[in-house]
């Protein structure tokens, strides 16, 4: 690879997380740990955070919605004003981190560095951290939108206070956790004790590297898989290099006894069997879709439209497209009118070119959105 | 081609201001350089976020990161005219009689001569402050408008309300008319010496990114602008401004944008700087353009022109910058 641009991007990592979840507890670890790394951090209030340090800005959530008339096109203001402060002096830290209030939706905060062109040309969003209070999830759930929201919208969820539930509470928690967003990586902790490498620097956004990482991203979106540190079932790796990935299982991990009847090219989460009833009460829903080799004439148009009819409702969107006549996997990304996509690699010998894509949203017609995902096939798939 | 007399600083360099005939630099880093017989260097912020001049008085004035607003006199010396331990000071304007407007999160802030400090909120954070050339009162531009406000007295705002988030503001210098830069790639403007309660609005768009540098001409007939690759330039003269006018388009190259704009103080003449350091000085007569500077390491973050039209100061985001000769 050469070095194309002289700055680097800064990743921007998202920590999210309903009042008392553990946000603070997590930042004082990244910022007093050592591991080599400076952040600056920009949060709301300085609050408990018991440290003092120039890199930590103060700043007042500010949500612009942008005059275009979309009404999903939000920025937050002032990280446009923070960011460009921190990045005329970017040899003081190594990334960013942007802590949001409880109540906060996440959408806003990622738009930024998608839709101010000055953030987005000097910082890179790495990934949306959501962490989740086990004891107290299902009542959070009740009564608000916000703790759905960050639990879709993340690329991570660290399920935290894992000592003060019991091992069944923790398994619906975990269900929950899956059926609201199946693509995320899911670790458990206690008293955010979650290993700062699983958070920080994770590529999450970065198309190439969120596959690199994750080697089976998407490829089990049908089992409601919680990993922890001691899981060693086999995943099917492609590659040989095992420790650039984190995708091991707890040893409560249950995928054995996972129902895999859906395993028939789309799964619907909130179908799940077995599901509890939180789940019934959950409003962000989620479609996990397979098919064949897609028409690039038909895709692209087919993802726009939906992007653009149904945006407000989506809340991510990921996926690999198989293109016929394409030698290189497809990979894309969206939020909510946002979508980016590029090529990502070769498919390699022997490898299935099946497309799959997962949109994570409300309100969504999923048998709709099937059936037009099915229809940009290349060669429709005959009933077996 | 005019000289052009180098100045290699560390960093990001926020601006550059005269004082008299000497030019000041501001860095991000929070140095302050000025050309005063020989370069001198006084450390004045832990972090520098805004570097402004004090259209009423020959000082200079600064926010920055360590919540401290201070005042540059043109010895260099600095007073400290306000301070908010761990807010960023990144909104700073000076007024008549020593005033000093300053924002930090949903309040601007103006310090008087005689110490006391008026404090003006908002429903929403302030993006920026002017001053209105006569009279003490300032304008705070924030989402959705601008709230005008009579620093002496407790009347109530006068909003200006425009949908969409607004982050710089300017008087013309007349003061008939008010300009914010907006978010979405735009410019507003209202006309404010209609009737009473007919507020004209102005909506300048079309630029394809955001503008962040005005400059007014000497008369305030002209407007120049940044935001594309050309210096976009509306038509102030009419009483309504430049509704149902074209702006000109000076200076326009291919891809390359520009991202200051300064007039000369007395002729109808536009310096113009591009983000690949490039600095054209062009006549707004006839549009003929004169080289100043060749491309440089950075993008021009910031003009300024000695009081007699001799002297252009440059800044840029690299740290090269330099003063231009155009009397050689």
């Amino acid at each position: 690879m050469t070095e194309a641009a002289t700055a680097k991007p800064v990743p921007v990592t998202v920590l999210t997380g309903y009042l008392g979840a553990g946000k603070t507890t997590l930042l004082n670890r990244i910022l007093s740990e050592s591991h080599g790394k400076k952040y600056a951090v920009i949060v709301n209030e300085f609050g408990e955070i018991g440290i003092d340090n120039d890199l930590i800005v103060e700043s007042d959530e500010e949500i612009y919605e942008m005059n275009n008339g979309c009404v999903c096109c939000t920025v937050r203001g002032d990280l446009i004003r923070v960011v460009e402060g921190l990045m005329r002096r970017p040899g003081r830290f190594d990334g960013i981190i942007v802590e949001t209030t409880g109540l906060a939706d996440p959408v806003p905060v990622a738009q930024t560095f998608f839709m101010d062109d000055d953030v987005r040309a000097k910082t890179e969003l790495d990934a949306v951290i959501a962490l989740v209070d086990a004891k107290h999830l299902p009542l959070r759930l009740k009564d608000s939108r916000e703790a759905e929201d960050q639990i879709a919208f993340a690329d991570v969820v660290v399920i935290n206070k894992t000592d003060l539930v019991t091992p069944e509470e923790l398994a619906v928690i975990e269900e929950i956790v899956r059926a609201i967003n199946p693509t995320a990586r899911v670790y458990k902790a206690t008293r955010s004790g979650v290993d700062l490498a699983r958070v920080l620097d994770q590529g999450a956004f970065n198309l190439e590297r969120a596959l690199e990482n994750d080697p089976h991203f998407l490829e089990h979106g049908h089992e409601d898989h919680v990993c922890g540190p001691d899981c060693d079932h086999d995943h099917g790796h492609h590659h040989h290099d095992h420790h650039d990935h984190d995708h091991t299982c707890g040893p409560d991990c249950g995928h054995d006894h996972h129902d895999h009847k859906h395993d028939h090219g789309h799964d619907h989460h909130h179908h799940s069997p077995g599901a509890v009833s939180a789940i019934h009460d959950l409003t962000v829903k989620s479609i996990s879709l397979r098919g064949g080799e897609m028409n690039a004439e038909r895709f692209f148009p087919w993802i726009q439209k939906i992007t653009q009819t149904e945006g407000p409702n989506i809340l991510r969107l990921k996926g690999i497209i198989a293109f016929k006549g394409d030698e290189e996997r497809y990979v894309v990304q969206g939020v909510h009118m946002i979508v980016e996509g590029d090529h990502q690699r070769p498919w390699k010998d022997g490898e299935k070119r099946e497309s799959r894509l997962v949109f994570i949203g409300r309100d969504l017609d999923f048998a709709k959105i099937e059936q037009s995902f099915l229809a940009c096939q290349a060669t429709k798939k005959t009933p077996a | 081609m005019p000289t052009v007399a180098p100045l290699d600083l560390e960093g990001h360099v926020v601006g550059v201001h005269f004082l008299g005939d000497t030019p000041f630099f501001a860095t991000a880093a929070g140095t302050i350089h000025r050309l005063d017989g020989g370069e001198k260097v006084d450390e004045a912020h832990q972090g520098l976020l805004t570097f402004v001049r004090d259209p009423f008085s020959n000082t200079l004035l600064t926010g920055g990161e360590d919540g401290k607003v201070l005042r540059i006199a043109a010895d260099g010396s600095t007073t400290l005219v306000a301070e908010a331990p761990r807010k960023w000071i990144n909104v700073v304007a000076g007024g008549p009689q020593n005033a000093v407007a300053y924002a930090y999160g949903k309040s601007s802030f103006v310090k008087l001569a005689d110490g006391t400090t008026r404090e003006f909120t908002e429903e929403r954070s302030v993006e920026a402050i002017a001053f209105a050339p006569k009279g003490m009162r300032i304008a705070a531009a924030r989402y959705n408008g601008v709230s005008m406000h009579w620093v002496g007295t407790n009347a109530p705002a006068q909003d200006l309300e425009w949908k969409g988030a607004h982050t710089g503001v300017i008087f013309s210098p007349d003061g008939r008319f008010l300009v914010t830069m907006m978010v979405e790639n735009a410019l507003h403007g209202w006309k404010l010496d209609g009737k009473a309660g007919d507020a004209r609005h102005m909506r300048m768009t079309g630029y394809p990114a955001k503008v962040k540098s005005l400059s007014w001409s000497p008369k305030g007939k002209w407007l120049a602008s940044s935001g594309a690759p050309a210096a976009i330039v509306w038509p102030f003269a009419g009483k309504d401004g430049p509704m149902g006018k074209a702006p000109q388009e000076l200076g326009t190259r291919a891809n390359i944008m520009v991202t200051q704009v300064a007039f000369h103080p007395a002729e109808e003449v536009l310096a113009i700087g591009y983000i690949d350091g490039m600095i054209l000085g062009v006549r707004m007569s006839d549009g003929k353009e004169a080289l100043l500077r060749r491309p440089g390491k950075g993008g021009i973050t910031g003009f300024s022109w000695s009081s007699d039209g001799k002297r252009l100061a440059f800044a840029s985001d690299a740290g090269d910058c330099g003063v231009i000769d155009i009397s050689a």
